[in-house]
C-alpha cells in the first residue's frame, strides 16, 4: 500500500491512519486550529496536517494552484496576490495560521460568495487519504472534467469527517479590474427587495451586509460592485440613486470587508457568556424573520441568504431558530458559543431534521462508510 | 426482480451513457417536460428533468434571464441529461458549468426512495451530496426534478475573430489573454482544415490561410465591452495575429460563429463519419497536443479537424473515416484512444463534458488507479448498493480493465496487429 511518491508526511499521516483503524479509535484532523472552535467538539487523537506544506503548482495562466493541506492560507494568497489574482469566494481565515486544507474542510466563504459561488465550486481536485490508509487522487487540473464520479467536490465542508485531505487544486481568478463601496441606511425589508432586483439584472454587484435592528426600522446597507472599470463606474450612479447612497472610501472599504469576512465586526465578536452566535442559511425568498429570544442586531450577508444573530445559547432557542429557518426552505447552526454554552450541544442541523431527507442520510451514511470503514473520521464534527 | 435501469433523456449525449443494455429497461424521462416554476425574484426555475436546455432561456427571455450552461446540443439535449453529464459549453469559462447553475436535484434512488439534493438555501446540513450527483452519469438516482439558477442576459456580446500564422501563437494567444486578467464569456479555437471544412460550408469570411483562428467574446453593458474588446484585442496584437476583426453587430457576431457553430455539420461533409473526442488539458499544452495530433494523422491514415473550447482547454478533434470500412473504424478507435491517452499524460483528462459511458470506459483505466476505481465503487453502492442503476457505464471494473491492460501490452501498440495500417 505505500506508495512510492509519499513523503515522509504523508507516510506519517498514513502511519496515525492504520493504526487507529487498529484501535478502533478516531482522529480529530487539525491545521492551523483556528477553527478548532467550529463543528461539534471531540476528545479524539490528533493529526495534524501542517507537516505537509507547501504550494505545489501555480501557473497564473491556467488560474490553478495546487497545494498541499498543511500550506498556510496566507502563503497561498499571497503567492495569488502577487500574480494579481484572488480565491473569489475569499475563504475566512480566523486566526494567522489558518491552513489550505482546514479552509477547504471548513468550506467556509466570506462576503463574494453570492456572487461567484461557494468553495466547493472552485474546487478541481484532490488527493486524499482515506480511512484505509489508501492515497487517493480525483478530479484533476482543469476546468472541465467529468472522468469519475466528482469526490473531491465532497471534501468542501465536509469538516474531517470523509477523508483526510493531502493536496487540493483550487481555481482562482483574476482580481476585479474595479471595486466600488455604496453605503447607504435602509430597512431590512426594502434591503431584501432591492439587493434580489439588482440581482437579476447586469450590475456588477459583488456582495453586500446589512446590520441593523431585528425587530424594524433603518440600518446600514453596504453594497460591493466589482468589475470592469466602466461598468463599476456606470452602476454607482444608477444605483446610489435609487438608495441614495454614497461610495465609501477605498482603505474604509476594504477593511470593513475584510472584518465582515473576520467576523471582527461587534455585531459578532462581543458574544457574552450564555450566548451562541448563530449562523441561518437562506433561500433568497426568505424576508425578514423574527426571531425570538435575540438580541437585536441582526447581520444579513449573501443578499439575505446568509443570516447570523447573536441569543441565549440553550437548546429551546436554537430548537426555534432551527424551526424557523427550516420553515423558510433553509437551516441553522451553531457557528459560536461563549463559553458558559454547554460545548456539547449539538451545532448542526441534522438531516433527520429536515424533510426529505432520510434516503441522504442513509447514502452519507453508506458514503463514509465506503471511504472509512472503521471510522478514523467518525468524529461526528459534522453530523 | 433485480431488473437493470438505464436512465435517459434526449439521447443527444456522445459517450453511450444512455445506451440500452441487455436484459434491461430503459427509463425515458423525455415526457416530463413541464417547467413547474418560474421566480424572477429569486433568479431561479424548478424544471422537469425532460426540459430541453434551451426552452428554459427560451421561457425566461422576456424578464431579462436566461439559463448559462450552453452545451452544442441545447435546442435538444434536456436538464435531466446535463446534470448527468455535468454540461458546460460555450460560455463556461465565464459562467461555470451545470454544477455551478443548480441549486437543487430531486430524484429517486433505485430503492424507490426520494431523495433532495441541494436546497433553494445557499449550503444544506451533511456532505455536499448535490456535488457528486453532477456528471454521475445516471448511476446514482434518476433525476425527477431540477431548480436552475437564472442569471442577468448581458446586454451587449461582441466578438473578436483573430487569425494567426501559427498553431502555436494562438494557443499562447489563449494564455496571454487569461494571464492578463480576463475571462471572456467564450474563447474558442480553430485549425486551418476546420476553418477551410467550415468557410465552403457558411461563407463567414474565415481567414483560409491562417493556421489558428481564435475567437473571443465580451458580454456585459456596453461600457464594460467596450472595454473589455480594447483589453483583448491588444493581447492578440502583442501575441502577434495576424489578423483581428471585431464584429460590428449582432449579425456580424453571428456570422463569425458561425463556422464555430457549424464545425461538425463541416466535418460531415468531408467525411462518410466523423468521431468526436472530448478531452481536457492544461492550457498551456494546447499547442503541444495539436501537433501530437499532427503525428497520429500521418500514423493512422486519417484526417482531424480540431475545433475547441480553447478558455478551458477542453479539446474536440473530429476524427475523419468511413464506418463501411472496419480497418477505417478500427484505426478512428486507436486514434481516438491514443488522444485521450495524450490528454492524460499532459496532466488533463479523458473528458470534459461529453462523460465516459460506454465509450470512453477503458480510457478510464489509464487515467485511475485501481484504489481510485475501488472508490467510485464505494460510491456507487452508497446510492445503490444493488448496482442496478445504469450499469457497465462510466466506472470500469477491476477485470474489466485487467483486460484491457493485457491486450494493450501484449499486441504491442494495437490490437488486431494483422490488419494494415498505415
Amino acid at each position: 500500500m505505500t506508495n512510492s511518491n509519499m513523503s515522509p508526511a504523508i507516510q506519517d499521516f498514513q502511519a496515525q491512519i492504520l493504526s487507529a483503524a487498529n484501535n478502533k479509535a478516531a482522529l480529530s484532523i487539525e491545521g492551523g486550529t483556528s477553527k478548532s472552535w467550529y463543528g461539534n467538539p471531540n476528545n479524539y487523537a490528533k493529526l495534524n496536517t501542517r507537516t505537509y506544506s507547501g504550494i505545489l503548482e501555480y501557473q497564473p495562466e491556467e488560474l490553478v494552484i495546487t497545494a498541499c493541506a498543511g500550506t498556510p492560507l496566507k502563503e497561498i494568497e499571497a503567492a495569488l496576490e502577487e500574480k494579481n489574482q484572488v480565491l473569489a469566494f475569499e475563504p475566512p481565515h480566523f486566526g494567522e495560521q489558518t491552513t489550505f486544507g482546514g479552509a477547504i474542510a471548513a468550506g467556509l466563504a466570506g462576503p463574494g460568495r453570492i456572487s461567484v459561488g461557494n468553495f466547493r465550486d472552485f474546487v478541481l481536485g484532490a488527493r486524499v487519504m482515506d480511512g484505509k490508509g489508501q492515497d487517493l487522487s480525483f478530479g484533476g487540473k482543469v476546468m472541465k472534467n467529468v472522468a469519475g464520479y466528482d469526490v473531491s467536490r465532497l471534501i468542501p465542508g465536509s469538516m474531517g469527517t470523509l477523508a483526510l485531505l493531502l493536496e487540493a487544486s483550487v481555481k482562482v481568478l483574476p482580481k476585479p479590474a474595479a471595486t466600488a463601496t455604496l453605503r447607504c441606511e435602509i430597512s431590512q425589508t426594502q434591503t431584501l427587495k432591492v439587493l434580489n432586483e439588482w440581482a437579476g439584472q447586469p450590475l456588477p454587484l459583488s456582495a453586500s451586509c446589512w446590520i441593523g435592528n431585528a425587530s424594524g426600522g433603518e440600518g446600514v446597507l453596504m453594497i460591493r460592485l466589482a468589475g470592469a472599470a466602466a461598468a463599476v463606474k456606470a452602476a454607482i450612479p444608477l444605483m446610489s440613486s435609487l438608495v441614495l447612497a454614497s461610495e465609501v472610501d477605498p482603505q474604509t472599504a476594504d477593511a470593513f470587508w475584510k472584518d465582515l469576512r473576520e467576523q471582527q465586526l461587534p455585531a459578532f465578536n462581543q458574544l457574552s457568556a450564555d450566548q451562541t452566535l448563530y449562523r441561518l442559511a437562506l433561500p433568497a425568498a426568505c424576508g425578514p424573520l423574527s426571531i425570538p429570544n435575540t438580541a437585536n442586531e441582526i447581520v444579513l450577508e449573501w443578499h439575505g441568504q446568509q443570516r447570523w444573530i447573536k441569543a441565549s445559547g440553550d437548546e429551546a432557542t436554537f430548537a426555534s431558530i432551527k424551526q424557523l429557518a427550516n420553515a423558510h426552505g433553509g437551516h441553522a447552526s451553531r457557528f459560536k458559543q461563549g463559553t458558559g454554552v454547554d460545548p456539547a450541544l449539538q451545532r448542526f442541523t441534522l438531516l433527520s431534521e429536515q424533510s426529505h431527507s432520510k434516503a441522504l442520510e442513509i447514502v452519507q451514511t453508506r458514503l463514509r462508510a465506503a471511504f472509512d470503514p472503521a471510522g478514523v473520521f467518525a468524529t461526528s464534527r459534522l453530523p | 426482480m433485480q431488473i437493470p435501469v438505464v436512465p435517459r433523456g434526449s439521447g443527444t449525449g456522445l459517450s453511450g451513457g444512455a445506451m440500452p443494455i441487455s436484459q434491461g429497461l430503459v427509463l425515458s424521462l423525455a415526457k416530463l417536460k413541464k417547467i413547474l416554476r418560474i421566480d424572477p425574484f429569486t433568479r431561479t426555475a424548478v424544471v422537469q428533468p425532460g426540459v430541453r436546455n434551451l426552452a428554459i432561456s427560451e421561457a425566461v427571455a422576456h424578464l431579462g434571464l436566461y439559463y448559462a450552461p450552453d452545451p452544442s446540443s441545447q435546442i435538444a439535449c434536456s436538464i435531466g441529461g446535463n446534470v448527468n453529464e455535468n454540461s458546460g459549453g460555450v460560455h463556461c469559462l465565464k459562467y461555470g458549468l451545470t454544477l455551478h447553475n443548480v441549486l437543487r436535484v430531486r430524484g429517486v434512488l433505485m430503492s424507490g426512495e426520494i431523495i433532495e439534493f441541494g436546497s433553494m438555501a445557499p449550503d444544506s446540513p451533511g456532505l455536499d451530496l448535490l456535488a457528486i450527483m453532477m456528471g454521475s452519469e445516471g448511476m446514482l438516482a434518476v433525476v425527477t426534478e431540477v431548480t436552475v439558477k437564472l442569471v442577468a442576459k448581458p446586454k451587449l456580446a461582441r466578438v473578436i475573430m483573430a487569425s494567426f500564422d501559427d498553431i502555436e501563437k494562438g494557443g499562447n494567444a489563449v494564455a496571454a489573454i487569461i494571464a492578463a486578467g480576463i475571462i471572456p464569456a467564450g474563447l474558442e479555437m480553430m485549425d486551418k482544415a476546420t476553418t477551410r471544412a467550415v468557410e465552403e460550408f457558411v461563407h463567414a469570411g474565415y481567414d483560409l490561410e491562417a493556421e489558428a483562428i481564435l475567437l473571443c467574446e465580451s458580454d456585459g453593458t456596453p461600457e464594460e465591452v467596450a472595454e473589455e474588446i480594447a483589453r483583448m484585442t491588444k493581447v492578440l496584437e502583442e501575441s502577434g495575429a495576424s489578423g483581428i476583426q471585431i464584429s460590428k453587430d449582432e449579425t456580424e457576431r453571428l456570422k463569425f460563429w458561425s463556422g464555430r457553430k457549424n464545425a461538425f455539420p463541416a466535418a460531415g461533409r468531408l467525411a462518410a463519419d466523423y468521431y468526436c473526442m472530448d478531452g481536457t488539458i492544461p492550457r498551456r499544452h494546447i499547442a503541444t497536443l495539436l501537433k501530437r495530433i499532427q503525428g497520429m494523422e500521418k500514423k493512422y491514415g486519417l484526417g482531424c479537424l480540431n475545433v475547441f473550447h480553447a478558455g478551458d482547454g477542453n479539446m474536440h478533434p473530429l476524427i475523419l473515416f468511413n464506418g463501411a470500412d472496419q480497418d477505417e473504424w478500427h484505426r478512428a478507435e486507436e486514434f481516438g484512444t491514443e488522444i485521450l491517452e495524450a490528454c492524460v499524460e499532459l496532466g488533463g483528462t479523458i473528458t470534459g463534458e461529453h462523460g465516459v459511458g460506454i465509450e470512453k470506459i477503458n480510457s478510464m483505466c489509464v487515467q485511475f488507479g485501481e484504489n481510485e476505481r475501488e472508490a467510485f465503487w464505494g460510491v456507487k453502492s452508497a446510492f445503490d448498493p444493488e448496482k442496478l442503476l445504469n450499469p457497465d457505464k462510466a466506472i470500469p471494473t477491476l477485470s474489466r480493465c485487467a483486460e484491457y491492460g493485457r491486450m494493450r501490452i501484449s499486441g504491442g501498440k494495437l490490437p488486431h496487429p494483422e490488419l494494415e495500417r498505415f
